[in-house]
């Protein structure tokens, strides 16, 4: 990648940005996100398989933000986050480069968001096989497997909301979790905390999620809260013509259109 | 079980069916007693927080009704209501909550016949589902864990 450390570099020569967002060598060889805003310190760059953390979530974060225009090393799925948070208003070309890296690993370089899009339209959202299977298995089983199957995997959840903080799309400054007056979600993670918590998180991501599992890698415990988001990624897609976020620039769960099809409604 | 009776919470808009259940009433029409009505100024402020939290506090089934669509009295909040009803009501199915437990409907001003007729049909099914213990074992399991520390 010496590619993106040397356009990282001419970036942060040129001011034509104040700092770029990348991965670096973390320790147990793990990455983590890196945030350069000296050119010398653009060597420090590093791309490889490990770096799976979506960047996007920092480019809403004011400590971010605050610094001047920012570079991000970005890969499909944070590319869709990009664009998503775009059609949201939350990033623009006044604000953002995006240092394009393909699925085959090559550096693209972006004039615009306007291009970004164009790249990211060749790609499908596609949940892979292995949760294709899973989410087969949960449709099959009765209303009341189910349930004990959710109650069972959240109840290790003890709300470190780690999933949140990962999350390109969880920007609210002030996140329904947390109000008090009234408290929508109990504080304790108790089986119904946990279970409002996550109905909260998958509804307020319906038609937003990339599908790109930063939630799920950043849960201590493992909770497959991803399969939720996938759920929806597909009913979205049933429901409403084949919308998909980040490809169709929209705002699916604030606008409707007269004709939306339901079987339910007496 | 033949003593059970459910509780009921009808979440309705102020401008269609709060109306068309004054209407059932003073049309003297008689419909059962188990359904505590709120209103509300639109559907599209009814959050589904607002129905996790009637399951919290022991319904054992919601109604959520408003009016026709293209008969909103802002224009499109049952619109938009509709949307949320659809993805929200595909996530309770995905998660297990009985989702024969909510209905949905729409019922005008001018519906109070109608709205007698769904009460009691609403009314009929939750009876032969039962309570709803599911959910009300974790609210109650809840509240005691806080309790006891």
């Amino acid at each position: 990648m010496d590619d993106l450390r040397k356009r990282a570099r001419v970036l942060l020569e040129t001011s034509e940005v104040k700092v770029v967002i990348g991965y670096e060598q973390g320790t147990a060889g793990k990455t983590r996100a890196l945030f350069v805003e000296k050119p010398d310190d653009a060597d420090r760059l590093i791309f490889d398989n490990h770096c799976i953390q979506n960047l996007a979530a920092y480019v809403t974060k004011a400590e971010v933000k605050n610094k001047g225009r920012m570079a991000i090393a970005a890969t499909l799925p944070v590319m869709r986050s990009i664009i998503q948070l775009a059609s949201e208003h939350q990033v623009s070309d006044n604000n953002l480069v995006v240092l394009g890296i393909t699925p085959e690993r090559k550096l693209v370089e972006f004039g615009n968001l306007t291009e970004v899009e164009t790249f990211v339209h060749q790609y499908e959202i596609e949940i892979d096989t292995t949760y294709r299977e899973k989410l087969d298995r949960l449709d099959k089983m009765a209303p009341s497997e189910r349930w004990k199957f959710w109650i069972d995997e959240l109840s290790p959840c003890f709300k470190c909301y780690a999933c949140r903080a990962a999350c390109p799309m969880c920007y609210c400054s002030r996140c329904t979790v947390d109000f008090n007056q009234p408290q929508w979600i109990p504080v304790p993670s108790h089986e119904l905390g946990n279970l409002e918590w996550h109905i909260m998180r998958a509804v307020h991501l319906t038609g937003r999620c990339i599908d790109c599992d930063a939630c799920y890698n950043a849960c201590p415990l493992g909770i497959p809260l991803n399969l939720l988001t996938k759920k929806m990624i597909e009913d979205v897609r049933a429901n409403f013509e084949g919308y998909q976020p980040s490809l169709n620039r929209g705002h699916l769960m604030s606008t409707y259109k007269p004709d939306d099809k339901e079987n339910f409604i007496q | 079980m033949a003593d059970f009776e459910p509780k009921i919470v009808a979440f309705v808009c102020n401008w269609c069916t709060y109306a068309g259940a004054d209407l059932t009433g003073t049309s003297r029409i008689k419909y059962a007693s188990n359904v505590r009505i709120i209103r509300f100024p639109c559907t599209g402020r009814i959050d589904y927080m607002l129905l996790l939290k009637a399951f919290d506090e022991g319904a054992d089934g919601i109604m959520i009704s408003g009016c026709h669509p293209n008969d909103c009295h802002y224009t499109s909040g049952n619109f938009h209501a509709r949307r949320r009803w659809i993805m929200f009501r595909s996530l309770c199915e995905f998660i297990g909550i009985d989702t024969r437990r909510i209905i949905f409907s729409w019922v005008s001003a001018a519906e109070g016949a109608r709205w007698a007729e769904l009460v009691n049909s609403t009314v009929a099914s939750i009876r032969e589902l039962g309570p709803y213990n599911e959910y009300q074992n974790i609210a109650k399991k809840s509240v005691m864990e806080v309790n006891n520390g």
